[in-house]
C-alpha cells in the first residue's frame, strides 16, 4: 500500500482515486459514420449528414473500432462481452448534434481487467501492485466549441463529433497521484502496443476523469468529485494533489464535500466546481433503438486475439528471461513500443542469435542512441540512425574493428552524415590498430620524451601506467586497440 | 372511359405501357386534381415540376423500351420523408423551410423506380397524432362526410391523414405512409382506401424524420390491395444506411398475389373484442370472418392475452424514444431558431422548442422525458420493454397456430374534426387495434370492408407472421373481392 | 407516482422546452391522467422476463473502416439558423 498522506489539523488523511480515461481509438472513418476521423481538416470538413444529426439520419457502427476496443479489453486481461449494446446519454449541448451521446452504459464491451503499475522507489511506489478496471466501453466523441473568434458569438466546428473513443474506467484502487501518473503511463503503454490510440494527451486523444475522494486510513469512502477532461499526465496528479487537500481542507474546516463535476486549472493549480453542467445529470440513459444488440461471433473474438501483438509485461520478461537482460534495460526498452520496435529491428539486423548480442544492444540503445535522440530532441522513431545501421556499428565494435572510443566518434559522424559505419570507417581510417610494430614505435617515443616518468613509475609510482595508456593512445589519434597498448607497454616500461 | 385520376398504380402502369394515356398526360390529371383539392389541405406542398419531369422521363422511356416498374405513376409522399431539394417539415414549424440535401431510401427507391412526386402530404406533427389535427400547417380534411346531411369535417385519420385523404379523394393515385402505431392502417380504415405496413425492418429508415425509432415503419397506402403491393414491392429493400433494416430478397408480392386461402389458418384474437365496440364493427368481423371461410381459409379461435396493455406500452416506449430522437432539434443546425433578446444557449434551446413544437410534441417529449429520467427508468421504460416481449410473445404463440390474424382496424369510423382532440388519452384508445402489432413488428394491414351506419368506410385488419407480407396480401385481397367495396365520396370540394 | 407543477417543471426544463405557468397548469391534470393510465403495466407479471432488445430477429451489422462520406460542408450548413466562416454559430456560451 502505498503511504502517500495529507497531513491535516485532525491527522493523516488517505487519497482514494479512481480515473476514467477517454482514449481516441484509432481508425480511418468514424464510429457511426464514413466520415474521416482524422485531425487537422478545416471546420466541419470531416463531417457527414449523420454526425450533424441531420433529420433521419441513422448510425452504422465502425467494425474496426469495436474490434480496437476488444483488442484493447484483451490487453487488460478483461472480460470481452460477446453481447454489448449502445445506450444513449441525454443531454443538450451546442457541440452535441443529436441531443444525446450514443455510449454504453448498461452493457458494456469490455468487463473487468487489470493493469499491473510497477515498483518505482523515487515515486514512492514501495512495490508492484495491479490496479483494477471496471469496464471498457466505446462512445461518441463530441464535437469543439470555440468561443474567442466572434464577441457575442461561439462556433461549433463538428469534425470530432462521432469520432470514437474507448472510456476504460478503473476502479478506485489508486492512493497516490503517483500512482495515479503510473496507471496513465502503463495504459498509454498499452494502448500504443494494441495500436488502439495513439496515447497523444497534447492533441487530446487521451482524457483523464479524475474521480477523488479522502478519509482517514481505515474508514470507508468519502464522497468523490469528479474532475473533467485533465489532459496530462503532470496535470492529473497535480488535480489529485490540490484537490485532495481542497477536500482536507473542506471536511476539517467542518463541510461537507458534494459529490459534483470540477474543473482543473492548471495555470491557478487548482480545481474549480462546474455548476453550469450541473442540472444535466439527469442523463436519461436508454438503450439506442436506431442500434440492434452488439453480438461478436467467437470468429471475430478469435482474430482480435491472434492480432494482439506481445504486450509490454510479456516482453519484458522475455527479455529478462530469453535475452538475459538487466531489469533495467529490460524495463527501459519495453515501456513504449516504439523503442522496444527499434530494439528488436535492431538485434534482427545483427542475424546473431538475441541472447548473443542482446546486451550490448541494449547498453549501446539505452546509453549512446538514446543520449543523441535526447541531445537532438527526436523521439525514436524519428531517429536519424536506422536499425541496420546500429547492428553494424556494434558489429565493428564486435569483432575488434573499432574500440569504444572509436565507435562512439563513428557514431556522432553517423548522426551529422546519416553514412553507414564501415564507409565512416574506411573514409576517415578509423580502424582500430593491433599493429604490435607501430605501436611499439609509438610507445619508444612516448618513454622517450617522458624519461623522468618512466624513472618515476620504475621507482613504484604504478598509478602513472594510465598516463602512458593515454598518451599511447593519443598519439595514435585514438585508433589503437587498447588491450595491445596495455599489453606493450607493460612489456616496454618491464 | 374511367378518368385517369380514378385509376390506381395497376391501371395507370398499365394503361401507360398500353399507350392509352402518356406519362405527362397522367401527370397533368393529377396535378390539375391536387391543385383544385385545396379544401383538403391534404398537402403542405404540391411539387408538380417533379411529377411533370417524371413523366417526361417515363415518356421518354416508353418510348425507347426501358419501362421502369413505376413508370408513369405519380405518388403523394408523406411529409415525413425526406425530399433533396424539397421542403420537408414532419408537419412542424420546427422545420418550416427545411430543405433536405438528401434523399430518403424510400423515395430514392420509388424516383428510381420511375415514380413522380405531386407533392409532400400533410401529417400529425412529428406524426404523433391519429386525426391530422396537430399539423402545423392545418388539419387535414376527408373527403368523406356523414350521409346525415349535415357538413361536418372529418378525421381522415393519423398520422398519415394527408395520404389517406388524397387518395379517398382520387387527387393521387397512392401514397407512402409512415406507422408507429397505427398511422398508416388508421386512416386507410377511416377513409376506404388500403395500407399495409410491414415487417419492421422491410423498407429503410434512412432519411424518414423519426418519431419512434423502433416502432417506425414505412408502408404503402393505396386504392387497393394490388397497388398496395406495387408500391410496397418498391419501397422496401435493405439499406446498410439503417441498422435495423433486414437484409432479405423483396419477394415478388404484385406477381404472387392470390385470394385463395385454401389450406390457411386465420386466427380470431379473442381479446380485441373490447367493450364499446360498435355493433356494426362487430358485424363487420363477423362478416369478415366469413369472407375469408368462403375463401378457403380455416377460422381458429386464438388468444393474445397481452392486448390490452399493449397502448399502455406503446405510450411509454415511443414518448421515451420519442423524447431523445426529437432532442437534434434545438435551432443549432436547420430548422427554426428563437433567440430572444439577450438569451444564452440554453434558453434559446427552451424557446426555440417551446415555439417550434405543437402541443402533442410537447406531451409526448415530456411523458418521454419522465419515464426515462432518473428513478422511473425501470419501473416504467425496463417494465414497458418486458410487457412489450410478453406481447411479441403472444404473437409468436399465435402464428404457431395461425397463418394470419383477422380484427377490425380501429374502434370506430371516422370522427369529426374537434371530436376528440380536447382529451388525448381518448385519441391515444383509437389505436388500440393497430398498436400490438407494431410492438411485435410484425405486418400488418387494413382493407375496406363496408360502411356503417353513417355512410363512413370501415376497415378490416390482417395482422401477418415477420415477413410474411404474401399472406397478409393474400388475406386482404380474399376480403376486398367479397367486400366489393366501391363506396367513393362526393366530391364537394374540388373548384 | 403522481406529477405536481414543480415535477412538470423539471421535466420541461430537461427537455428543453420553455413553459408558461399556464402551460404547467394545464399539464398537470394530463400528464397525470395518462400516467396513471400507463401505470396499469404494473399488474402484469414480467418476473424472468427479459426486456425486447430488437423487435424482429436481426444482427447488428458492422460498416468496413472506409472514409465514404464528408467534405460536404455545403450540405452540413445549408439550412443552417446561422453560419460563419464554416462553423455554425450560437449565442456564445461561457465554460
Amino acid at each position: 500500500m502505498s503511504s502517500y498522506r495529507i497531513q491535516g489539523a485532525t491527522g493523516e488523511w488517505e487519497v482514494v482515486i479512481g480515473l476514467e480515461v477517454h482514449a481516441q481509438v484509432v481508425s480511418n472513418a468514424k464510429l457511426f459514420s464514413g466520415a474521416s476521423a482524422a485531425f487537422g481538416a478545416q471546420p466541419n470538413q470531416s463531417v457527414s449528414l449523420v454526425d450533424a444529426a441531420m433529420p433521419g439520419m441513422l448510425p452504422v457502427p465502425n467494425e474496426e473500432c469495436i474490434r480496437q476496443a476488444v483488442k484493447t479489453g484483451m490487453a487488460l486481461g478483461a472480460e470481452i462481452n460477446r453481447w454489448s449494446r449502445f445506450d444513449r446519454k441525454n443531454y443538450f449541448y451546442a457541440d452535441l448534434p443529436q441531443g444525446y451521446q450514443i455510449s454504453q452504459l448498461y452493457h458494456p464491451l469490455v468487463g473487468e481487467g487489470t493493469i499491473t503499475i510497477d515498483a518505482d522507489e523515487k515515486a514512492g511506489i514501495a512495490e508492484a501492485r495491479t490496479i483494477g478496471v471496471e469496464r471498457l466501453h466505446v462512445e461518441q466523441d463530441a464535437g469543439k466549441l470555440m468561443h474567442d473568434q466572434h464577441p457575442t458569438r461561439s462556433y461549433v466546428d463538428l469534425n470530432r463529433s462521432g469520432v470514437a473513443l474507448m472510456e476504460i474506467v478503473s476502479k478506485p484502487d489508486m492512493r497516490s497521484p503517483s500512482e495515479a501518473g503510473a496507471y496513465l503511463r502503463k495504459l498509454r503503454s498499452i494502448l500504443r502496443y494494441v495500436g488502439s490510440c495513439d496515447g497523444n494527451m497534447e492533441e487530446g486523444s487521451m482524457r483523464a476523469d479524475v474521480n477523488v475522494s479522502v478519509r482517514k486510513p481505515g474508514d470507508p469512502f468519502g464522497t468523490r468529485t469528479e474532475t473533467k477532461n485533465v489532459n496530462s499526465i503532470r496535470f492529473v496528479m497535480a488535480a489529485i494533489e490540490s484537490e485532495a487537500n481542497r477536500q482536507v481542507d473542506v471536511i476539517e474546516g467542518g463541510g461537507t464535500i458534494v459529490q459534483e463535476t470540477r474543473l482543473y486549472d492548471p495555470d491557478r493549480n487548482e480545481t474549480r466546481s462546474m455548476r453550469s453542467k450541473e442540472d444535466a445529470h439527469d442523463y436519461r440513459y436508454f438503450p439506442d433503438p436506431d442500434l440492434l444488440p452488439l453480438e461478436l461471433s467467437e470468429e471475430f473474438v478469435a482474430q482480435c486475439r491472434a492480432e494482439l501483438p506481445e504486450l509490454p509485461d510479456a516482453k519484458r520478461a522475455r527479455y529478462e528471461g530469453e535475452l538475459g537482460l538487466p531489469a533495467y534495460n529490460a524495463a527501459v526498452l519495453t515501456s513504449d513500443v516504439e523503442t522496444a520496435r527499434w530494439f528488436e529491428a535492431l538485434l534482427d539486423a545483427t542475424g546473431k542469435p538475441g541472447a548473443e548480442v542482446a546486451r550490448a544492444a541494449s547498453n549501446w540503445l539505452i546509453s549512446d542512441l538514446f543520449g543523441a535522440l535526447n541531445r537532438l530532441g527526436k523521439a525514436i522513431d524519428e531517429s536519424p540512425v536506422s536499425p541496420k545501421q546500429g547492428a553494424e556499428l556494434l558489429a565493428l565494435v564486435a569483432d575488434g574493428t573499432l574500440s569504444g572510443t572509436l565507435a562512439k566518434q563513428v557514431f556522432e559522424i553517423m548522426l551529422e552524415t546519416g553514412d553507414d559505419p564501415a564507409k565512416i570507417v574506411e573514409e576517415r581510417g578509423l580502424k582500430q590498430t593491433s599493429d604490435t610494430g607501430a605501436i611499439e614505435a609509438v610507445i619508444a617515443e612516448v618513454m622517450a620524451a617522458n624519461a623522468d616518468k618512466v624513472a618515476e613509475y620504475r621507482g613504484g609510482k604504478d598509478k602513472l601506467f594510465g598516463f602512458f595508456v593515454g598518451q599511447t593512445m593519443k598519439a595514435m589519434g585514438g585508433k589503437a586497440n587498447p588491450g595491445v597498448v596495455n599489453e606493450l607497454l607493460k612489456k616496454a616500461l618491464g | 372511359m374511367t378518368a385517369i385520376t380514378d385509376l390506381g398504380i395497376a391501371g395507370l402502369r398499365d394503361g401507360f405501357r398500353a399507350g392509352d394515356f402518356s406519362a405527362r398526360e397522367i401527370a397533368d390529371a393529377f396535378n390539375g386534381a391536387v391543385a383544385g383539392a385545396k379544401a383538403l389541405n391534404a398537402f403542405i406542398i404540391e411539387t408538380p415540376d417533379h411529377a411533370i419531369a417524371a413523366a417526361e422521363a417515363a415518356d421518354r422511356a416508353r418510348a425507347a423500351g426501358e419501362l421502369l416498374p413505376l413508370s408513369g405513376v405519380p405518388l403523394g409522399i408523406k411529409d415525413l420523408f425526406c425530399t433533396a431539394g424539397y421542403q420537408t417539415t414532419a408537419a412542424s414549424r420546427m422545420l418550416g423551410g427545411f430543405t433536405p440535401t438528401y434523399e430518403s431510401t424510400v423515395t430514392a427507391k420509388l424516383f428510381a423506380a420511375g415514380a413522380g412526386m405531386l407533392g409532400k402530404l400533410n401529417l400529425d406533427q412529428f406524426a404523433m397524432g391519429s386525426s391530422n389535427e396537430t399539423s402545423a400547417f392545418g388539419n387535414v380534411v376527408s373527403p368523406w362526410r356523414r350521409n346525415d346531411g349535415g357538413n361536418a369535417a372529418l378525421a381522415p385519420g393519423g398520422s398519415s391523414g394527408g395520404s389517406s385523404s388524397a387518395i379517398a379523394a382520387r387527387i393521387v393515385p397512392a401514397a407512402t405512409g409512415t406507422d408507429t402505431g397505427g398511422s398508416i392502417r388508421q386512416p386507410a380504415a377511416f377513409t376506404g382506401i388500403a395500407g399495409i405496413k410491414p415487417t419492421y425492418g422491410r423498407c429503410s429508415r434512412f432519411g424518414i424524420v423519426a418519431f419512434a425509432s423502433s416502432l417506425d415503419q414505412a408502408g404503402a397506402m393505396a386504392q387497393d390491395v394490388r397497388d398496395s403491393a406495387i408500391l410496397l414491392e418498391a419501397m422496401s429493400g435493405f439499406d446498410p444506411k439503417d441498422s435495423t433494416s433486414l437484409d432479405v430478397a423483396v419477394p415478388q408480392w404484385e406477381a404472387n398475389l392470390s385470394s385463395d386461402l385454401k389450406g390457411k389458418k386465420v386466427g380470431i384474437p379473442k381479446e380485441y373484442r373490447v367493450d364499446n365496440m360498435p355493433p356494426e364493427i362487430d358485424a363487420l368481423w363477423k362478416q369478415g370472418i366469413e369472407w375469408l371461410r368462403d375463401a378457403g381459409a380455416e377460422i381458429v379461435d386464438v388468444s393474445l392475452p397481452h392486448t390490452r396493455y399493449a397502448l399502455p406500452t406503446y405510450y411509454i416506449i415511443a414518448p421515451a424514444e420519442a423524447s431523445s430522437n426529437l432532442a437534434r432539434y434545438d435551432g443549432v443546425r436547420y430548422g427554426l431558431r428563437d433567440l430572444p433578446e439577450g438569451a444564452n444557449l440554453q434558453e434559446m434551446y427552451a424557446a426555440t422548442r417551446a415555439a417550434g413544437f405543437g402541443p402533442e410534441v410537447k406531451r409526448r417529449i415530456l411523458i418521454g422525458t419522465y419515464v426515462l429520467s432518473a428513478g422511473f427508468y425501470d419501473a416504467y421504460y425496463t417494465k414497458a420493454q418486458k410487457v412489450r416481449a410478453l406481447i411479441a410473445r403472444d404473437f409468436e404463440e399465435a402464428f404457431r397456430q395461425v397463418d394470419v390474424l383477422l380484427t377490425p382496424t380501429a374502434p370506430s369510423a371516422a370522427f369529426a374534426l374537434g371530436e376528440k382532440s380536447a382529451d388525448p388519452l381518448e385519441m391515444y384508445l383509437n389505436d388500440v387495434f393497430t398498436v400490438p402489432a407494431s410492438l411485435a413488428g410484425v405486418p400488418a394491414m387494413s382493407v375496406p370492408a363496408g360502411l356503417d351506419g353513417q355512410g363512413l368506410p370501415l376497415g378490416l385488419q390482417i395482422i401477418g407472421r415477420p415477413l410474411d407480407e404474401q399472406g397478409v396480401l393474400n388475406a386482404g385481397l380474399a376480403i376486398e373481392q367479397r367486400a366489393g367495396f366501391t363506396a367513393k365520396p362526393q366530391n364537394w370540394w374540388a373548384k | 407516482m403522481s406529477v405536481d407543477a414543480a415535477t412538470v417543471r423539471k421535466i420541461a426544463s430537461l427537455a428543453r422546452i420553455a413553459v408558461t405557468d399556464g402551460d404547467v397548469e394545464a399539464m398537470v391534470p394530463e400528464l397525470n391522467n395518462i400516467l396513471g393510465w400507463i401505470e396499469q403495466l404494473g399488474e402484469v407479471d414480467t418476473d424472468g422476463v427479459a426486456p425486447l432488445a430488437a423487435v424482429i430477429p436481426n444482427h447488428q451489422r458492422l460498416r468496413e473502416d472506409v472514409v465514404t462520406d464528408g467534405n460536404i460542408r455545403d450540405k452540413v450548413l445549408a439550412n443552417a439558423p446561422q453560419a460563419e466562416h464554416g462553423f455554425f454559430a450560437v449565442p456564445k456560451v461561457i465554460e
